[in-house]
């Protein structure tokens, strides 16, 4: 951090650390980022990010558009490997493993790491086979009872079951929008990963799908670590426990939600989430 | 100032005018195209429909002694001249085959010869004044009449018109399409889905791309040219076969193949690749499991174009041996055949008038197959299509 994004209130954090812990929150790491870089081909998109990722916790990332928060959030699951002539330098490390280097398999760690996009993406098959696609891939079921259950339970957990259960068979597309992002929600959790990263999940969605996937993401963080991007700062400041600011690449300030709106320990973080750009 | 309605409308007339003229025009070249498929349908019809009837004629059969070496001597000598030779010539062999028939009668519906045929189709025919009363007084007495050409549909190609049929050709087409798809459908789409899906894009992958492209627009021949070097000389294919028939076919199919499969991955949209990545598919699985199954109505329909590209075609197969007199209908890969438009393209070279309505004949089942062929994709296309 240099002269300018320095905050103003109190000690600087530990390299990675929350400015303010919330004491309501679990502590537990789950992702660790030290000096993480990004080139898209000569031009850098990510400079030097430091951020300790809590377990069993929302994390949101927001900033202004372009500020990198999408392209982080794709390093967690190297989801950028798929972008040709992307360069990282940098460690992303996951359960004692650094996911970047060519030992880790993208296939396992993205078992482990579920995504949700922007603008929900079922897959051109029935409600049941979206869900039951990627367990089965993974080997996680034998049977087809084992099956059965394994959709079930990931609907029921993404609040989906009541409305979809007796159609299970009709397309995912014959979903209004906002079922369709519980049903990728609800794809994504079918194979018991340990983080879920949403790339602004209800951009796309009307207020009352938002409020309904919003409540989910409450619920869902009692199993899972989620990682959010928004451009919403209602909704950062409503689902999140901790919030990350971005701007140019770089992250100005990580702080516990409830500092980061009412106190920020930044000036740009207050600019930007007072309205004055963004 | 502003204009009033009336000055604009002014303006608009010369405008509305110019819209409608070109509306005409392009109607009027609708028209003209119409018309032209109307005239070539009718040509087609008028003179290819009768070759599906053909001239037969009852005659008492005498089986006797000298018909064992000379088959004319079994039939009234006036009878004999208008009785198709190709069957004359069955005689001695139906005596071998069965000697009880020796001594024996019988009245008996058989070819009637090409110039009877064409007599009773009002066509130019070469019958002497006598054969004409003898045929004349036979179909009063229903003796000799039009019936629906089973020899067409039932035998290869003769030097008679009146015996020669298309079932050889069509043989021959489908062993070489089988080939032609056998090879060219496999090769090409697993060629798309590397070029498409695997390979990065650099300079190499950039040549490979514009030669493919190119290759679908090379002369059909230079094909045949390149199956007769590499299969025939090198490989020692057994020529005229349906073997290198379908694989020179093959080598002219697979830019189609290849460009039409790489259109229809390309129109997969990359939110269901995401998607698929994103549960942790390796790139093999999001290919076959996602990207494939929505691409296959758009990698089918171009296939079957492809295929029925290559069905119509002849130049190649002339340089690989395949057109060429072959009567016999084909029994495996590698004994000589011959297809449709080669079979179509010999019968245009017989002297004989006869072969025109054979000819004409031969494109209606070629077209018949095409318009199949062609429904069948559009029928695929439609079922197949998804939304997404």
């Amino acid at each position: 951090m240099n002269m300018q994004t320095a905050p103003r209130h109190g000690q600087t954090p530990e390299v990675g650390q929350p400015h303010t812990r919330n004491e309501e929150a679990s502590h537990d790491l789950s992702i660790r980022v030290r000096d993480l870089s990004l080139w898209y081909g000569q031009s850098q998109a990510l400079k030097g990010l430091d951020i300790d990722i809590f377990e069993k916790n929302v994390t949101a990332l927001i900033g202004p558009s372009g500020c990198g928060k999408s392209t982080f959030l794709r390093c967690l699951n190297r989801m950028n490997d798929l972008i040709p002539g992307v360069r990282i330098e940098g460690l992303v490390e996951m359960d004692g493993h650094d996911v970047n280097t060519a030992r880790m398999d993208e296939v396992a760690l993205r078992r482990r790491v579920g995504m949700v996009f922007q603008k929900p993406n079922p897959f051109p098959k029935s409600i049941y086979e979206n869900i039951a696609y990627a367990p089965r891939m993974h080997d996680l079921v034998s049977r087809k009872a084992e099956q059965d259950e394994v959709v079930e339970k990931a609907l029921r957990d993404a609040g989906l079951w009541e409305e979809v259960k007796d159609k299970l068979h009709q397309p995912g597309t014959s979903l209004s929008g906002g079922q369709q992002q519980r049903l990728c929600i609800a794809r994504a959790i079918a194979v018991q990963p340990d983080v879920i990263l949403m790339d602004e999940p209800t951009s796309a969605l009307d207020p009352i799908s938002t409020a309904t996937i919003e409540d989910l993401m409450d619920k869902l963080k009692q199993q899972f670590t989620i990682v959010t991007v928004t451009h919403n700062m209602q909704q950062a400041a409503r689902v999140a426990d901790y919030t990350a600011f971005f701007h140019l690449g770089e992250i100005i300030e990580y702080n516990d939600t409830r500092t980061m709106f009412s106190n920020p320990a930044t000036k740009k973080a207050e600019d930007y989430i007072t309205g004055r750009y963004g | 100032m502003s204009q009033s309605f009336d000055d604009i409308s002014a303006q608009l007339k010369s405008r509305h005018r110019k819209s409608a003229r070109l509306k005409w025009i392009s109607m009027g070249a609708l028209g003209m195209a119409g018309l032209f498929l109307v005239l070539f349908f009718a040509d087609m019809l008028s003179k290819g429909l009768p070759a599906f009837q053909q001239a037969y004629v009852q005659v008492e059969l005498d089986y006797n002694e000298d018909a064992t070496r000379m088959g004319r001597a079994a039939m009234d000598p006036e009878v004999s001249r208008i009785v198709s030779r190709s069957f004359e010539r069955l005689i001695p062999g139906m005596l071998r085959d069965d000697p009880d028939l020796l001594g024996t009668r019988e009245q008996r519906w058989v070819l009637a010869n090409s110039e009877v045929d064409q007599y009773l189709k009002g066509h130019r025919n070469k019958l002497s004044e006598a054969e004409r009363e003898v045929v004349d007084e036979l179909a009063e007495s229903g003796q000799v009449t039009l019936k629906f050409n089973t020899t067409f549909f039932s035998r290869g190609d003769s030097k008679m018109a009146e015996s020669s049929g298309i079932l050889a050709a069509a043989v021959g087409t489908v062993m070489t399409m089988l080939v032609t798809l056998a090879i060219a459908f496999p090769i090409g789409v697993m060629t798309a889905v590397y070029l498409e899906e695997f390979a990065p894009d650099n300079r190499l992958t950039q040549i490979i791309e514009i030669n493919i492209n190119n290759l679908a627009a090379i002369p059909s021949i230079l094909f045949g040219l390149l199956g007769l070097a590499i299969f025939i000389n090198f490989f020692g294919v057994p020529r005229s076969s349906p073997l290198v028939g379908g694989m020179t076919l093959a080598l002219m199919t697979l830019p189609v193949i290849i460009i039409a499969t790489r259109t229809a991955l390309r129109s997969v949209p990359d939110s269901i690749r995401h998607a698929a990545f994103g549960v942790g598919c390796s790139r093999w699985q999001v290919v076959r499991d996602h990207v494939l199954p929505l691409a296959m109505p758009g990698i089918m329909t171009g296939s079957i174009i492809g295929l029925a590209q290559a069905m119509g075609e002849t130049a190649p197969l002339i340089i690989v041996g395949m057109v060429a007199f072959i009567p016999d209908v084909s029994a495996s890969f590698t004994q000589a055949a011959t297809v449709l438009p080669a079979q179509i393209f010999t019968w245009a070279g017989e002297p004989d008038r006869a072969f025109v309505e054979k000819t004409a004949g031969g494109i209606l089942v070629l077209l018949s197959i095409l318009i199949f062929l062609n429904a069948t994709a559009v029928v695929l296309r439609k079922k197949f299509e998804r939304r997404w």
